[in-house]
C-alpha cells in the first residue's frame, strides 16, 4: 500500500486513523489534535479557574499517566495558572500496586510534579490483602471502590486542593452508560455522563478525557513513549463491567464512533424529577463526618463489618440490619480520618536532579 | 532458507504477559504461507524468544498465498502464545481492543491482516483492555 499522507497537513505520513472522525492523520498533527479537544473540553466546560489547585487522581496506568502529562503541557501552554499534585491510593495489594507506585514516582520525577501516596492501610487500618484474606475473593471490588472512593477524597483534603481530576476515558463512560442501563439504575444514568460531579461536602470532581478514546490515548502514550504499567489486579476484576468492555469492544469494531454515540445517548437521557428526587437525602456520617445518605457511611459500615468479622454481610441494607441487631459497634472501632483542618501538607517533593 | 524474512515483534499494554513476559520477539516467516493460515505443516524449531522459530521448507500441498500479517497473527497463536488463546485471538482476527502498528503506523492504513510482511518488519501488538 501507498504511504496516505496526511489529511490535516497533506505533508507527512499518515500514522493513525482517527476512530471518532476516520481521519487519517500525521504524529504531529495527532498530538496537537488531541491535546487540543482536552483544552476545549476543559474550556467549554469552564472546569477550572486560575490558582486552583488540582489532584491528578494516578495509578501508573496508561490514562492517569497521559492525563498528568497533558495537563502539565496545557497548564504551561494556555497558561492555565493551576497547582498540580499527583495523588495515589495504595489500596495494599502485593505485587500489583507497589509496582505501580514504582511509576507514578517516576512520574513524579519526569513530571516535576509533588506526589501524595495514601495508603487503605493508614486510612482504614486495612490493607486490601488483609481484607482478601478475610473475606475471600467474592466482594472485595465493592469494599476497594468504596475504599477508593473515599481515599481520592480525603487525601485531596490533606492536600488542600479544589478538583480532583481522574483518567475516565470515553471508552469507560459509554461502558459506565451501558451497564446503567442494563441495571435498570436511572437515578446514576443521569449523572454518569456529567463531566464534572460535585457532592455537597466532597471535592470537586472531572474527567477531561471524557470525549478521548483509549485508542488514542494508548497511541498518545506509544508515540511519546509514555512510562506506564499495565497489569490485572490480581483479585477478581468486576465480571459484569469486563462483559459491557467486550461487547463495546466488538461494537466499536464494527462502528468506531459506537463510543462517542453511546455518551451521547447517555446525555440525551432525560430523567425524571421523582426518579431523582428517589434519592436519599444527604447528611454526614455520624463516625467520621464524611458525607453520607445514612448514619454511618459506606466506609465506616464496610470497616465495621471487617472489625466485627461481618465483612461479607454488609453489602446490603438487610445485612446492616442483621448487624445492627447483634449489639452495638464496640467502643473501639476506628474513625477514618477526614484531614480537613490538617495544618501542614505532607508531600513528597521531586528530589533536585 | 532463501526468501525467509524475520520480524520483530513486540507486546506491550499486559499483553507480554500472555507471551511468557517477553516484550520483545522475533519470528521466521516463509514468503509463501498455506492459504488457511495453518502453521504447523513445516515447523522444525521451538521458538524460544533468543532462537526464533524457523522453517525447513515451504508448505508443498495446498493453496499458498504470500505471507500476510492475518498468517502471522495464527503463527505467535500456534507457536509463541503461553496462556489463554482467547484473549489474544477472536473469530480468525486480533481481538478487539488490542492496538496493532506496522512500523510504527496503524495497521488499518496498513490493510489490517491483509498487509504482505517483508523482511525486518516492525510488528506492535499494544493491549487496552488492561487497567488505567
Amino acid at each position: 500500500m501507498a504511504p496516505t499522507s496526511c489529511s490535516l497537513c497533506r505533508d507527512a505520513k499518515a500514522i493513525l486513523k482517527r476512530p471518532k472522525t476516520g481521519q487519517q492523520i500525521c504524529k504531529n498533527c495527532f498530538f496537537f489534535v488531541f491535546e487540543t479537544e482536552v483544552h476545549h473540553t476543559i474550556t467549554e466546560s469552564e472546569l477550572f479557574k486560575p490558582g486552583d489547585r488540582v489532584a491528578i487522581g494516578a495509578s501508573g496506568g496508561k490514562d492517569s499517566t497521559v492525563l498528568a502529562y497533558v495537563m502539565k503541557t496545557l497548564n504551561e501552554r494556555y497558561n492555565y495558572g493551576l497547582d498540580l499534585f499527583l495523588l495515589s491510593i495504595d489500596e495494599g495489594i502485593t505485587g500489583y500496586r507497589d509496582d505501580s507506585l514504582e511509576t507514578v514516582k517516576r512520574n513524579q520525577q519526569q513530571y516535576d510534579m509533588p506526589l501524595k501516596i495514601l495508603s487503605y492501610d493508614e486510612l482504614y487500618g486495612w490493607t486490601m490483602d488483609a481484607i482478601v484474606e478475610q473475606i475471600g475473593k467474592k466482594n472485595n471490588c465493592t469494599f476497594c471502590g468504596v475504599f477508593r472512593r473515599q481515599a481520592l477524597d480525603r487525601g485531596a483534603a490533606s492536600l488542600k486542593v479544589d478538583h480532583i481530576v481522574t483518567g475516565h476515558n470515553a471508552d469507560d463512560i459509554a461502558e459506565t452508560v451501558l451497564m446503567n442501563i442494563m441495571r435498570g439504575d436511572i437515578a446514576r444514568l443521569g449523572r454518569c455522563t456529567s463531566i464534572c460531579t460535585q457532592g455537597e461536602d466532597t471535592i470537586k470532581r472531572s474527567k477531561p478525557f471524557k470525549y478521548a478514546y483509549e485508542k488514542e490515548i494508548v497511541m498518545y502514550a506509544y508515540f511519546k513513549k509514555l512510562d506506564y504499567f499495565s497489569t490485572e489486579c490480581i483479585y477478581s476484576p468486576d465480571a459484569y463491567r469486563g462483559h459491557a468492555r467486550t461487547f463495546l469492544k466488538d461494537l466499536e469494531a464494527a462502528r468506531p464512533s459506537a463510543i462517542i454515540d453511546i455518551i451521547h445517548s447517555g446525555e440525551a437521557f432525560e430523567v425524571k424529577e421523582e426518579i431523582k428526587a428517589a434519592q436519599k437525602a444527604q447528611q454526614t456520617c455520624k463516625r467520621c463526618g464524611y458525607m453520607s445518605s445514612n448514619d454511618l457511611c459506606k466506609a465506616c459500615t464496610l470497616l465495621e463489618g471487617l472489625e466485627r468479622g461481618m465483612a461479607s454481610s454488609v453489602i446490603t441494607d438487610r445485612a446492616r440490619k442483621n448487624m445492627d441487631a447483634m449489639g452495638p459497634a464496640p467502643d473501639n472501632i476506628r474513625t477514618i480520618p477526614l484531614f480537613r483542618s490538617t495544618p501542614t501538607i505532607a508531600v513528597e517533593l521531586p528530589s533536585q536532579s | 532458507m532463501a526468501g525467509t524474512m524475520m520480524i520483530k515483534i513486540v507486546f506491550s499494554g499486559g499483553l507480554e504477559l500472555l507471551f511468557g513476559n517477553e516484550r520483545n520477539q522475533s519470528v521466521l516467516i516463509p514468503p509463501f504461507v498455506p492459504s488457511d493460515n495453518s502453521t504447523h505443516s513445516s515447523l522444525s524449531s521451538s521458538s524460544e524468544s533468543s532462537t526464533p522459530s524457523s522453517y525447513n521448507d515451504t508448505p508443498s500441498t495446498g493453496e499458498t498465498k504470500a505471507a500476510d500479517l492475518e498468517y502471522l497473527i495464527y503463527h505467535l497463536r500456534d507457536h509463541l502464545l503461553k496462556e489463554r488463546p482467547e484473549l489474544f485471538m477472536e473469530n480468525g482476527t486480533i481481538r478487539p481492543g488490542i492496538l496493532v502498528l506496522i512500523n510504527n503506523t496503524d495497521w488499518e492504513l496498513e490493510g489490517e491482516g491483509s498487509y504482505q510482511l517483508c523482511n525486518n518488519d516492525e510488528i506492535v501488538f499494544i493491549s487496552t483492555l488492561h487497567g488505567g
